[in-house]
């Protein structure tokens, strides 16, 4: 049986009552301010990539009621094992701006030494370890260390994001059936946002949901709307109090879609129409929760006016401060690849560093 | 004067775990039959029933899971000790080595690392075909962020255990099983630490260096007997690690032979033994008065029926040293 999609919030903007306590008034206006922020640092940050001022971005337009949600209905250190497409969840850490696009360029500032390409981030001051590229292997690591937060009663529970696609990944398999037999603390929810690059949900599953599996697991699974911030913030509490009192992982599917091209390598006209993009603009995450905010009127024009230029001017300032500085000294190059750097690293290093004196002569 | 005991490769490695687990509360024990069974070579015997189901336990049968969840209990604070129950069975755990637990240090900068050792037993000479005798260390020393380290014998296995569990860097720990329980040695009863990254002259000789690791250390003793009946004096070195591994003591040792040959029994092909050939002709060419040479398994799957003629033995070890000495 393919399990219902839970909402909470209607086609109007109004939901019942008994959650308005999910997010109180206060949070409900930060979210939507880390969502305007979100997004103009999404549009802002692609046209400096097609501007060549920074290698690499990746958005995460549209999918913001599940990035930022999942973080806000978390315990503050919980780890999060991120993909590449949930700044959200970063801004709702308030994870400093500067720190972010320091990451972005990779400069000497960037707490990971211009170590990975943008939107590879990882900052353990705010409990967000290292995103890689490989799809899927961060999903045996929450596993991990939900099972360590367990044996060491620290609490945490670990969330570990994941995009429909690595659903078919065998590490997808591993992370949940060991993560049922190991009682893990662990949530996986997966961002269904209809594409991998250009592949369909419908070539990644002939099956009709992806939450359904978690019945094969032995674990809890529900479908949620992912663009309704309630129900995400719903769903993530219930999972987490589930998991820190030992009852075991959950498998959150949310739908959702992505607004914007896979990547700034990516060009999506190329695989499915405009339309269709367009249909999804009056469900879209901001779209509904403003809605929302409204109906419980706590959003004014005004309000939203001053999200979006303040977000403008952060980002302006981030950007001009993330690009005054140069890339890491090359020496950085050898350093953090073992705790103490073997001698066969400091030959070649010292060969290297020799090369680049003689050579400037 | 510490305490000595009679043990083989197997008692050894599971009194240096023993040790490890009685000090380091947070140090868990993961594997396929690893729990209350003790392995399927009962390298973890005992050891469930000592310190509990929760720090010593079973996993479902998936290679990627066991490497993959270790890695996540790391970075939670524990540490792992992941068993692969044959190192023929690690590639589905490839991607989590190389591209996870090697990495993770120095992607973050250091924010986040892996500590944890991966042992699983390797190699032939059991009758195990294709998928119970290979040597993949190769695939492993050619990867920057793992440390690969492969004991030779009971004190050797010991030791670069307890020093591997001390590590914090991701260890892969090869365990020759053709020699587990063949032979048995005086091993220290306590704590003692054979450092990682330091090779062993085992037999000083002046006429060649014979440089070897794991189950072919016991092939360069044997071949360096028959070498002395004929008169020639071999110098024979342990590497015990391969990656970062010593290269100073063997140059130090060719310096003084001018002759390298290597043992190993993986293929040949882009094999560890090409690799220090290469920084040893660089390093020493002057010193140098034949060519190098390797004695490796064959460039072919590993074999069933046929392996006493893939495995290098020491008739092979000493036709090669005849020839380099006699060159």
């Amino acid at each position: 049986m393919i399990p219902q999609m839970r909402s909470i919030l209607n086609e109007d903007g109004s939901c019942a009552e008994e959650f308005l306590d999910l997010v109180p008034d206060g949070d409900l206006v930060a979210i939507l301010r880390a969502i305007a922020l979100n997004r103009v640092m999404d549009r802002r940050l692609m046209t400096l990539q097609r501007q060549g001022r920074l290698g690499f971005y990746l958005t995460s337009t549209g999918e913001e009621a599940v990035t930022v949600g999942a973080a806000y209905a978390l315990r503050k250190d919980d780890p999060i094992f991120l993909t590449y497409r949930e700044l959200g969840a970063l801004l709702w850490r308030q994870a400093p701006l500067n720190a972010i696009m320091n990451q972005l360029i990779g400069n000497t500032q960037d707490v990971n030494k211009g170590r990975q390409m943008p939107v590879h981030y990882c900052f353990r001051e705010y409990h967000i370890p290292s995103v890689s590229s490989p799809v899927g292997t961060q999903l045996p690591h929450a596993c991990g260390f939900g099972y360590a937060a367990r044996l060491l009663k620290t609490g945490q529970v670990a969330l570990a994001f994941l995009g429909e696609g690595a659903a078919s990944q065998g590490d997808f398999h591993a992370a949940l059936n060991f993560s049922g037999v190991l009682n893990a603390q662990a949530i996986f929810l997966i961002r269904n946002n209809g594409y991998a690059i250009s592949t369909p949900e419908s070539i990644q599953t002939r099956a009709r949901s992806l939450a359904i599996r978690a019945e094969g697991y032995g674990i809890a699974g529900l479908r949620i709307d992912g663009n309704d911030l309630l129900a995400v913030v719903q769903a993530v509490k219930e999972a987490a109090e589930r998991a820190r009192s030992g009852g075991g992982p959950t498998l959150i599917e949310a739908l959702t879609y992505r607004m914007g091209a896979h990547s700034s390598a990516d060009d999506p006209a190329r695989y499915r129409p405009e339309e269709e993009a367009q249909q999804w603009e009056q469900f879209d995450a901001l779209a509904r929760l403003r809605l929302h905010a409204r109906w419980r009127d706590v959003w004014s024009d005004t309000m939203e006016e001053e999200a979006w230029a303040d977000a403008e001017k952060a980002v302006s300032q981030m950007i001009a401060d993330g690009e005054r500085w140069p890339p890491p000294p090359v020496e950085s190059l050898f350093d953090d690849v073992y705790e103490r750097m073997p001698e066969s690293l400091r030959t070649q290093k010292e060969e290297y560093l020799r090369f680049l004196r003689e050579k400037k002569k | 004067m510490a305490e000595l005991v009679q043990m083989n490769m197997i008692q050894a490695l599971n009194n240096a775990l023993d040790i490890y687990m009685q000090r380091e509360l947070n140090a868990v024990i993961l594997g396929e039959d690893a729990g209350a069974f003790g392995g399927v070579f009962r390298v973890t015997e005992g050891l469930q029933q000592k310190y509990g189901p929760e720090r010593v336990f079973d996993t479902p049968l998936a290679e990627v899971g066991i490497v993959g969840a270790a890695i996540g209990m790391a970075l939670g604070g524990l540490h792992p000790i992941a068993e692969i129950q044959f190192a023929d069975f690690v590639f589905s755990a490839f991607d989590q080595i190389v591209s996870e637990a090697a990495k993770y240090r120095y992607r973050c900068a250091g924010q986040y690392s892996v500590r944890m050792v991966i042992r699983m037993p390797y190699g032939g000479g059991i009758r195990g075909g294709h998928y119970h005798s290979q040597s993949p260390e190769a695939y492993f020393a050619h990867t920057p962020g793992l440390r690969v380290v492969i004991p030779s014998g009971p004190y050797e296995a010991k030791g670069l255990l307890l020093a591997a569990l001390d590590c914090p860097d991701p260890v892969i720990f090869l365990e020759p099983k053709k020699i587990y329980r063949s032979v048995k040695t005086h091993v220290p009863k306590d704590y003692y630490a054979i450092p990682l990254e330091k090779a062993t002259v085992v037999r000083e000789g002046r006429d060649a260096t014979l440089v070897a690791y794991g189950s072919m250390m016991e092939v360069a003793r044997e071949a360096t007997l028959l070498a002395e009946g004929e008169g020639y004096d071999v110098e024979v070195i342990d590497l015990s690690s391969i990656l970062p591994y010593d290269l100073k003591t063997v140059l130090a040792s060719v310096e003084k032979t001018g002759r390298l040959v290597v043992i190993q029994e993986a293929p040949r092909t882009c094999g560890f033994a090409s690799e220090l050939l290469a920084e040893v002709q660089q390093r020493a060419f002057t010193r140098l008065r034949a060519p190098l040479q390797r004695v490796t398994g064959f460039d072919t799957p590993f074999p069933y029926a046929l392996e006493e003629h893939y495995l290098p033995d020491k008739e092979r070890v000493l036709d090669v040293l005849r020839r380099t000495i006699e060159f």
